[in-house]
């Protein structure tokens, strides 16, 4: 009796160890900055929306035997961390792909390598120009600057009528320099005229002094290119110099955050910004997603975490297109060829250029919160 | 006019921020003679801590005395912890140089895990969001409290080091660690008390800019820290009224660089200050103090 059961479990156990190595461990790199300033905030969003999506695909058995095993590195925001990390990543866990960096200032310093390596690379925040232009494997699901601030613009001038903006940007960040010239290049093409160019630092806090200029010069609007924690207290900071709430603000694609909000509160309402994603968005999909990000990390995911979520799906569904992970040319021509694919945010494509291709939308901060623009 | 006085206005709220914090590293690097790095550390400490009793809902004279005295303690286990220790070992000041640097980073490291990575904001008050309008120029009652808490701290800290016998020993200190032994000074103490009252100022500091700015994360040290640096040349080392007057000259510096030439220019021209004043006046614009100490 004695025997047998020790021989039934034995067989039990070989029968587990039996599946358990047919199951084909796929390692993920998630290159996201978790500590590091502004761009930690980016950073924990997108881990978080990463982990997410692979636990969930996991959990579907959607992959058959493949299992996805995120491995998250942090790089503080230092490209030169992220350089290393792509290295680490890419010569010893021998992950198929990269989800990540936070920053464009990192993707342009380490993207090139995992392009050698041909290690296809998902981005999921940078939107400056040229990301994807860095080689045949880089990918991104962030919406450009140019994608979506045309919009923004015009959806402004349908309902403001502006003749003339005032235009504030970090000049020591490639993202926020890149959207300073997508700003102005649309304010130009709009035929608005730019009365007052001014520049903040990265850890800047004072912003009075490029203000009160701006306020001297009175435009009807305010193009901001910063990051949410910036963008906040740039336009609180404005609204405390008596700029009134009647001179909109038109915001970058990465001020998109809760954090806006917080911080800058009523000074904020009416902030207007352009987005491949927003919380409400009415899709099945979408409400599973913000539900389960909400159970399981215990606030409201943005549009980074979204963006992250859907790169981890487009991959997945490549992955199963291109039967495994074996061949990297195939399985970086699966990733090319997404098309019209379910994400959290909507049907999702790639053009030729390996940019996202989705409908972007007009966003306004009312009551604290961002909400589609009222279409007028 | 009116958008030159408002400038004047935006730079003294900055520069009277400057002045509390590099008072405190004014104390520690010119009078003592020790290189503490620490210091923009004990900024953010005392930021946070300030905004733990305002989130709390507690008024903030209440925030401002839980970060004096949270960052007065912080320095002197600082000097406890590190530069004692290293002075009694007779470690070269290089080694509390790089050690201080290490205490710095450990704080930030700390901040981080306790209250993430994410800037925060000062609950929003009746108080906060009070604002005149004088001549087209927009005062908040914010700025006008950080300037007249800076200007009392400061009063406060010139009568102790004048009028009173710490303030004397301080001083003595100062002037020669043997020569204060010799007359009878308590040195360890003495130093001990300095410490206080440089991360006391730090902390206050952290304060008043997160209040006014509605900024506070664990890395606004660092920024803080190279801004003490400059404002303690600029006044010459160990000179407090120097230090005053350079933080708000750093203030008013930064703000007319940008209202006036471009704001991509302002830390070039702060810096660029720095280079010409080490050339024309190595002993800093304000010297003459350093004579007089003793």
């Amino acid at each position: 009796m004695h025997t047998r059961l020790t021989r039934l479990l034995v067989a039990v156990s070989a029968c587990a160890l039996a599946t358990s190595a047919l199951a084909e461990d796929v390692k993920l790199g998630v290159v996201q900055s978790t500590s590091g300033g502004s761009a930690a905030l980016y950073g924990t969003m997108q881990k978080n929306g990463a982990e997410l999506a692979a636990a969930e695909i996991n959990a579907s058995g959607k992959l058959g035997d493949i299992k996805l095993v995120p491995v998250h590195q942090d790089d503080a925001g230092d490209r030169g961390q992220t350089v290393n990390i792509f290295q680490r990543l890419i010569n010893q866990d021998k992950v198929k792909v990269i989800f990540g960096p936070t920053l464009t200032t990192s993707a342009f310093a380490a993207d090139p390598i995992a392009n050698a390596a041909k290690v296809p690379v998902i981005a999921s925040s940078n939107t400056a120009p040229g990301v994807p232009a860095i080689g045949e494997y880089i990918f991104r699901t962030s919406a450009p600057e140019a994608a979506v601030f045309p919009g923004v613009l015009a959806y402004a001038q349908k309902r403001y009528s502006p003749k003339t903006a005032a235009q504030i940007y970090g000049i020591d960040d490639v993202l926020m320099k890149a959207a300073y010239g997508v700003h102005k290049a649309a304010l130009d093409k709009a035929g608005i005229k730019v009365v007052a160019t001014e520049t903040f630092q990265k850890g800047d806090v004072d912003y009075s002094a490029q203000l009160t200029k701006i306020k001297a010069a009175n435009p009807d609007i305010i193009v901001v290119g910063g990051l949410a924690e910036e963008t906040a207290n740039i336009v609180r900071q404005a609204r405390q110099l008596g700029i009134p709430q009647t001179t909109v603000f038109l915001g970058a694609n990465a001020a998109i955050s809760t954090k806006l909000a917080d911080l800058a509160g009523p000074a904020a309402e009416g902030f207007l910004v352009g987005s491949g994603w927003f919380i409400d968005f009415d899709s099945p999909l979408n409400k599973a997603f913000v539900e389960a990000y909400k159970a399981k990390y215990g606030s409201s995911p943005d549009t980074f975490a979204a963006q992250a979520h859907a790169a981890v799906t487009i991959f997945a569904d490549a992955v199963k297109r291109a039967g495994g992970v074996s061949d990297p040319a195939k399985l970086r021509t699966a990733i090319a060829d997404t098309k019209d694919l379910d994400t959290v945010l909507g049907p999702f494509s790639f053009d030729n250029d390996r940019e996202p291709v989705l409908a972007a939308k007009v966003l306004e901060l009312k009551d604290g919160k961002f909400q589609l623009a009222p279409v007028k | 006019m009116t958008t030159f006085l408002q400038q004047v206005v935006n730079g003294l709220s900055l520069g009277s921020i400057y002045a509390v914090f590099a008072i405190g590293c004014t104390l520690i690097f010119g009078v003592l003679n020790i290189v503490n790095l620490a210091q923009g550390a004990f900024f953010m400490v005392g930021a946070y801590l300030g905004l733990e009793v305002a989130l709390l809902g507690l008024p903030l004279p209440l925030a401002l005395a839980v970060a004096l005295v949270g960052g007065g303690l912080l320095g002197m286990a600082s000097e406890l912890l590190v530069f004692r220790v290293l002075r009694m070992r007779g470690g070269h000041k290089w080694m509390g140089l790089v050690a201080s640097l290490a205490l710095a980073r450990l704080l930030v490291g700390l901040a981080q895990e306790i209250f993430g990575t994410a800037v925060h904001g000062y609950p929003p008050s009746s108080l906060t969001a009070m604002v005149w309008e004088v001549g087209g120029v927009r005062v908040q009652l914010l700025q006008v409290i950080v300037v007249v808490t800076a200007v009392v701290l400061m009063a406060i800290l010139g009568f102790t080091l004048q009028k009173t016998s710490m303030g004397r020993a301080i001083r003595t200190v100062a002037f020669s660690e043997d020569v204060a032994r010799i007359v009878g000074v308590e040195v360890g103490r003495t130093i001990l008390a300095t410490f206080f009252i440089a991360g006391a100022l730090a902390g206050a500091a952290g304060v008043l800019l997160g209040l006014l700015f509605n900024v506070v994360s664990p890395f606004m040290g660092e920024h803080m820290l190279v801004k003490g640096l400059t404002v303690i040349i600029l006044g010459g080392l160990g000179n407090i009224p120097g230090a005053v007057a350079g933080g708000f000259l750093l203030g008013l510096v930064e703000v007319f660089s940008v209202a006036y030439v471009s704001s991509a220019f302002r830390d070039a021209i702060g810096f660029g200050l720095i280079f010409l004043i080490l050339l024309v006046k190595p002993t800093g614009l304000f010297s003459g103090f350093e004579e007089r100490r003793a």
